[in-house]
């Protein structure tokens, strides 16, 4: 590891004061990613700029939907997650398990206990790993990404491997969802990393927007699949998932699996999800 | 002759070294003869079981003892084979794929007699030596050259000397790992710091006992023949009349009443060079179960019947086992060093190398089934390294069985269980 300057910041606008004072300074969440790639000088950034402190940028809060009457679907609530919220206090938390479970059964099996004590919602979704779980989530979910300066919508955000619509100097705050109507997540871990080699995350929402989103397959991070959610709009079952042709194009190739291997997971993770 | 430069990284021995190997071959060969004569595989085995000993191979070893029939049949009762019809066919109730695979593998070890070495090219002999210090107080510090680094030795060699003097294991000290203390040792592998540097130190203690009961009947006014070693002390048999072991220690070290002529002192040494290399074999049986929609595999029952000799401390045996067949079962199922055309390692962190961890393994079925080595004095055939070279064909046999596709390479990961199940399939759709 490069030397770098430590700085702790107690609020979201403190870092940001201090981010703009720095030569190249990054943001420390959890630190789950980034001190592993400084310790192996694939980064080096001149200030880490700590938001441990920042107790507002941590916790959930959900919101319970205005009774409309008509709609008689479950979910809908607002769910608020602060950036900093540890994957293990996501899916620790009770309320949230009982108005959108998939979210915390995702959170439950991020990495190792290690990992899921350390490693936050922000920094996952800051860093937008092609094989991170939470992007799936969020882009099916059609979240909402609250910077320090603006909000994000989920789809404008993700922007291909590790790529994102953040600035150099912008922080996430918060990610922001309403619960579906119906949801379900089907990971298959890589067998070295375990991270997803193909995690596909269905959701309905109340109104009936059905959307699903990949994660781990694509060669260019997380995307979305037309042709599953045009299945699933019309008949939300497995039947229907069997029916499509999951092409292999634009799917990764690697040392864990072909392409062709990977279309199979995404059509099996599908069906996993949904039951 | 050509010369080729390359930027991969340098390999070398690995637990078993060669072995693995070898039976990986012969135990595939083995199970497809079987699979394609339409016989039981283990059928074919124990058809081929040599049966009577010394048995000389083509290819220098000569087999001085086992009982595979007795070890096969162990492992078949423990893995219920019998029972494998209803487990698979409740399996594919579940969706799932269900196989069974055989190994009964030998391997060479207790490496090795010097000469025998040498014939093969060897620069060096492997023998070991042993130094056995009874110090004048009556504790007793074991100089080694077989190192430890793990495997208990500290246990397994206290435990031989204190049986032998018949005194507590806390008044033995293993020193190992200090040429500045130490006779140099030929080194901790093959399996050999059992049957060859354990044998060192039983041939030093043989030297101390005789001079222990030496001492004893001068000073005792006996005939050495009547002497025995129990309980602490060293005692005229059939009488009341004793030294303690330390009032020996410290008559050879004050050295005012010892035989004519005799150096003070109680300090033997001994070198070893074994008369053949020993042979440890077994059975083991694996079990499987194939998500066809994934290729994922889990080994669901893993039996072992190994034949190690004489077993010294049964838990270290049973330890060094379920280590052996961990690193089979990763060397089968998980572990993959890869590279680019280019020659860039692609598989260089632990994100990429799939290390064989807890959740991969299966709870082991271990037994035993010895016949006792001929071949050194404490009839031991070694253990270090079985686990590792009889399992990966175990694995890959079952895998094949339940897939129905004999064509597949190690490791099968899931995703080459799963192109070679829609190998077959694809065959049978077109058939
Ligand atoms: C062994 C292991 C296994 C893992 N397995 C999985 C898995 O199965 N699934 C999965 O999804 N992930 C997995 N991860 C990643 C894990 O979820 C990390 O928590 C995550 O990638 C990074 O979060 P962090 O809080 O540690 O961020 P850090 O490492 O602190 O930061 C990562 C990057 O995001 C930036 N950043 C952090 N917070 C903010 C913010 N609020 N605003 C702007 N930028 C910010 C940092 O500057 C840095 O560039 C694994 C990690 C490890 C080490």
């Amino acid at each position: 590891m490069y030397e770098t300057n430590f700085h702790k910041a107690a609020t979201a606008q403190d870092a940001a004061a201090l981010l703009a004072k720095t030569d190249d300074g990054k943001i420390l969440a959890g630190g789950q990613t980034l001190i592993p790639t400084m310790k192996q000088r694939l980064a080096a950034p001149s200030d880490l700029i700590d938001l441990s402190q920042a107790v507002a940028l941590r916790g959930v809060t959900i919101t319970k939907r205005k009774k409309m009457g008509i709609m008689k679907a479950d979910g809908g609530e607002t769910i608020t997650i602060g950036a900093m919220t540890t994957h293990a206090e996501v899916a620790g938390n009770t309320e949230l398990a009982k108005v959108c479970p998939v979210i915390s059964g995702l959170a439950a099996n991020i990495g190792d206990p290690a990992v899921r004590h350390r490693g936050t919602i922000g920094g996952s979704v800051a860093n937008n790993d092609p094989a991170a779980d939470y992007p799936a989530a969020l882009m099916a979910l059609r979240a909402t990404i609250h910077t320090d300066s603006r909000e994000i919508k989920a789809e404008d955000y993700f922007q291909g491997m590790f790529a994102t619509a953040l600035a150099d100097d912008e922080i996430i705050t918060a990610v922001s969802f309403q619960a579906p109507a119906l949801g379900g997540y089907g990971k298959f871990p890589n067998p070295a990393s375990r991270y997803a080699m193909a995690g596909v995350f269905v959701a309905k929402s109340v109104e009936g927007d059905v959307r699903v989103a990949v994660t781990g397959a694509g060669d260019n991070g997380v995307y979305r699949h037309a042709g599953l959610e045009a299945a699933l709009s019309a008949d939300w079952s497995t039947a229907a998932i069997d029916a499509v042709e999951v092409s292999a194009d634009g799917l990764m190739s690697d040392l864990h699996g072909t392409a062709a291997y990977r279309a199979n997971l995404i059509k099996v993770m599908a069906k996993r999800a949904l039951v | 002759m050509q010369a080729v430069y390359t930027n991969t990284v340098p390999v070398d021995a690995y637990r078993g070294a060669g072995r693995p190997e070898a039976c990986y071959v012969i135990e595939r060969i083995m199970e497809t003869a079987a699979r394609e004569m339409g016989v039981d595989p283990s059928e074919l085995r124990a058809k081929n079981f040599v049966t009577s000993f010394p048995h000389q191979t083509p290819v220098i070893m000569a087999y001085d003892s086992g009982d595979f029939a007795t070890n096969q049949k162990q492992a078949q009762k423990a893995a219920d084979v019998a029972g494998f019809g209803a487990r698979k066919a409740e399996a594919l109730g579940r969706g799932k794929l269900r196989g069974l695979g055989y190994s009964n593998y030998i391997e060479a070890c207790g490496i090795a007699p010097s000469a025998a070495v040498g014939s093969l090219g060897a620069g060096v002999g492997l023998w070991e030596s042993a130094e056995v210090r009874v110090n004048p107080v009556g504790t007793i510090e074991i100089l080694t050259g077989s190192h430890s680094h793990g495997q208990g030795h500290e246990t397994t060699f206290a435990q031989i000397v204190a049986e032998r003097f018949d005194l507590p294991t806390e008044n033995i000290k293993i020193v190992h790992g200090d040429t500045d203390k130490v006779q140099f040792g030929m080194g901790t592998y093959g399996s050999r710091s059992g049957a060859v540097g354990m044998s060192a130190i039983v041939k030093a203690m043989d030297k101390v006992e005789a001079k222990v009961k030496k001492i004893a009947a001068h000073v005792l006014e006996a005939g050495e023949d009547d002497i025995v070693i129990e309980g602490g002390a060293v005692k005229v048999a059939g009488t009341d009349k004793q030294m303690l072991w330390h009032e020996v220690g410290l008559a050879a070290y004050t050295a005012h009443n010892i035989p004519d002529g005799m150096e003070p002192g109680l300090k033997e040494t001994a070198f070893y060079d074994p008369t053949n290399f020993t042979f440890p074999a077994g059975c083991y049986i694996c079990e499987v179960e194939v998500d066809p929609d994934t290729g994922v595999t889990e080994v669901v029952q893993f039996v072992a019947s190994d034949d190690f000799g004489t077993i010294i401390n049964p838990m270290i045996v049973e330890g060094q086992v379920h280590g052996g067949i961990a690193q089979g079962i990763g060397q089968a199922m998980l572990e993959n060093v890869v590279y680019d055309d280019a020659g860039q390692q692609l598989s260089a962190s632990y994100m990429d190398y799939t290390m064989p961890r807890a959740d991969d393994l299966p709870n082991y079925s271990v037994h035993h089934a010895s016949t006792t080595c001929p071949g050194n004095p404490l009839g031991m055939k070694g253990c270090g390294e079985a686990g590792a070279i009889g399992s990966p064909p175990a694995v890959i046999n079952a895998i094949t069985d339940a897939i129905g596709n004999n064509n597949l390479s190690m490791p099968a990961t899931p995703a080459a269980v799963w192109t070679a199940l829609q190998a077959v399939s694809s065959k049978l759709a077109a058939e």
